[in-house]
């Protein structure tokens, strides 16, 4: 009874100066409405720039490298272990790229309940001939279902079908610069030589655009067992295992584990990208800031509209604590009236938010660098708005907490007497 | 029928700002229910603050005030508050009604703010209340639309919805022409006597003190 009574003044009030309570759940609105779409938009922008890396990246990348054994012979000779031992001129030594037993590392990982998928993969150096001319490059041979369920093959593939590169024997799916340069059309037959030395023709079947130049001008993909076939290896030979995680935060810790595990180099996404993770973060931290911004300003707005309605309503103010009214009683009808310009500016806002958000998501934004990309983009992380929600009925239960104290603390004499 | 509902205690009150000046010395004096009471005296005599601290909206005071025989020292504001609305009827020389809310809600909001009734029998007393005063007409309309003389027989409805112990006026006239205060009095009178209200007037037309039961009468902070 008390509660309802205490809201159906604090709405009478409202409704008294029902241009005020507008222009102050406007401010509120504004405020909600620029937080919600401009963390969208950002987290969005961050999502599709992070996306082109992380997408399209192993969280861990197992693999062999060629460099220079950290032990010596001589380091583990019994005999001289605890000697200072001086060896110049060390070299490295020829070392095969392939991960041996691959199969069973393979069947390994996928036992291990932290991973979500694993992909094999060669890397290997080629020339690619045109004419007189050879161009160096890449050629990625993958296992291109495995490839487009962890890393998203098809929507690099611009043109032609992505499936296609498993279907048709000795086909590739060529970069698209690399293409511009060899004039090479979809279904032209194209010539690559190893570093070795073999000869082998490929199909063209499809062009991709990674959105990054040096990778489109040298780079090209083909099956695992093209690749195979074109080194001369056996059906085992694989240079790399990508790995996908469910929680890619714990990418450094286990790459460790693997790296002693396997006796195999292991890098982690972390480690191999560190500049995205602080652009990212940098950009949310100023989206924030505007925000909030935003939202003290609206609520400095508030605590002037119910300053004003205090001084204007002192009188009644004083007949409510003389008729029995107590001074809890006045500071809940006033933060009342705060809450519920909060409240109401804060859901609109939301909405508006919602609705701004859609509107962006509708601008086309065409690059050359981000084939999948038609529209801004925009992250409608439900976070975003429970954020928004919680502050803007934080912000205006505090800018109501000190006019609701000052006007619970009016002494009715003074006002009475006063008259 | 002589049961005493309000008792002041060696009442004093000093004023201390600028300087502290004894406004109240030692007032003692009690009603009893049914007392049609007036308290005279010149402008300045204390007779306002008197009324104020016995009202319990004033706390800053030594000596002691029982209502219904309970003390108000040492009480909460929150239970002071509590008395006021269940025991304290209030008339003041302007009405003080809310522009917001009709001339029924007025009337009706100590009742809401009670909670002894429902909503639905606050207004049946509400409207009750204001057909003893004779405006139950006016009961939709916003205090802005009604005059000057029935919006203070509002505010006497507001002081009556609680049936409390005691109504305080505070000059209840002082804003009335000769008819509207005629009118008013008569209620007084009337609430006094069909009713056996109890009511402490404070006022400087002597005329209207005169035709109480009994009147107090003061000068320099005592009771003559």
């Amino acid at each position: 009874m008390n509660v309802r009574l205490l809201v159906s003044i604090s709405g009478s009030l409202l409704l008294a100066r029902l241009k005020q309570t507008i222009v102050a759940a406007v401010g509120v609105t504004f405020s909600i409405t620029m937080f919600v779409t401009l963390l969208s938009f950002m987290s969005g922008l961050n999502d599709l720039l992070d996306g082109l890396i992380i997408n399209r990246t192993a969280h861990i990348r197992l693999y062999n490298e060629i460099k220079p054994s950290d032990l010596q012979p001589v380091n583990l000779s019994e005999t001289y272990r605890s000697y200072h031992n001086f060896v110049s001129s060390v070299k490295p030594k020829k070392e095969r790229l392939q991960i041996y037993n691959n199969g069973a590392i393979m069947d390994f990982l996928r036992t291990d309940k932290r991973i979500s998928g694993i992909a094999p993969k060669i890397t290997t150096q080629v020339f690619y001939n045109v004419g007189a001319i050879d161009l160096t490059g890449v050629i990625n041979g993958i296992d291109v279902e495995a490839e487009n369920r962890l890393f998203l093959f098809q929507d690099y593939v611009t043109e032609g079908n992505y499936i296609d590169l498993k279907n048709t024997p000795s086909s590739i799916i060529l970069g698209k610069g690399l293409a511009e340069k060899m004039l090479a059309d979809i279904g032209d037959i194209i010539q690559v030589t190893t570093a070795k030395g073999e000869r082998m023709q490929l199909k063209v079947v499809g062009y991709f655009q990674s959105g990054l130049q040096d990778i489109d001008n040298a780079q090209s993909y083909a099956s695992i067992n093209t690749t195979q076939k074109l080194l001369g290896e056996s059906g085992t030979y694989i240079t790399d295992i990508q790995i996908k995680l469910k929680d890619i935060t714990l990418a450094p810790d286990i790459a460790k584990e693997y790296q002693k595990l396997f006796d195999l180099e292991a890098i982690d996404i972390q480690t191999a990208n560190s500049q995205f993770e602080t652009g990212s973060s940098v950009r949310t931290l100023i989206s924030y800031s505007v925000g909030i911004t935003l939202l003290i300003v609206a609520g400095f707005g508030i605590y002037n509209i119910l300053n004003m309605m205090i001084y204007e309503k002192m009188d009644s103010i004083a007949i409510l604590k003389a008729t029995g009214f107590s001074g809890r009683d006045v500071n809940r009808i006033f933060i009342g009236i705060a809450l519920t310009i909060g409240v109401l500016g804060g859901i609109l806002g939301l909405i508006l938010g919602f609705g701004l958000s859609v509107a962006i998501d509708q601008i086309p934004f065409n690059t050359a660098a981000l084939p999948t990309i038609k529209t801004y983009p925009i992250n409608y992380n439900p976070r975003f708005y429970v954020i928004g929600a919680v502050f803007s009925i934080v912000t205006t239960y505090f800018a109501g907490f000190f006019p609701s104290r000052k006007a619970s603390k009016i002494d009715p004499v003074i006002i009475i007497r006063g008259k | 029928m002589d049961q005493i509902i309000l008792e002041a205690k060696a009442v004093s009150k000093y004023f201390h700002d600028p300087v502290t000046v004894q406004v109240l010395t030692d007032i003692n004096f009690s009603i009893n229910r049914g007392d049609f009471v007036s308290v005279i005296g010149k402008s300045g005599c204390g007779k306002s603050t008197l009324l104020y601290i016995l009202s319990t909206m004033d706390t800053d005071y030594t000596g002691d005030i029982l209502i219904d025989g309970e003390s108000m020292r040492n009480k909460r504001e929150v239970e002071l508050a509590r008395v006021r609305n269940e025991k304290i009827g209030f008339v003041f020389q302007f009405h003080y009604l809310l522009n917001e809310f009709s001339v029924l809600k007025n009337v009706m909001l100590p009742g809401l703010k009670l909670g002894k009734y429902s909503e639905k029998e606050v207004e049946h007393r509400a409207y009750e209340k204001l057909k003893i005063l004779g405006i139950e007409s006016e009961a939709l309309k916003k205090p802005n639309q009604v005059s000057g003389g029935q919006k203070q027989r509002v505010a006497i409805a507001r002081a009556l919805i609680n049936d409390p112990l005691i109504i305080m006026g505070d000059e209840p006239t002082g804003n009335l022409d000769k008819k509207n205060s005629e009118i008013v009095f008569d209620i007084f009178k009337e609430l006094a006597d069909v009713y056996n209200q109890s009511l402490l007037i404070v006022t400087h037309d002597n005329e209207f003190a005169l035709r109480t039961d009994r009147i107090i009468e003061m000068e320099d902070g005592r009771i003559l």
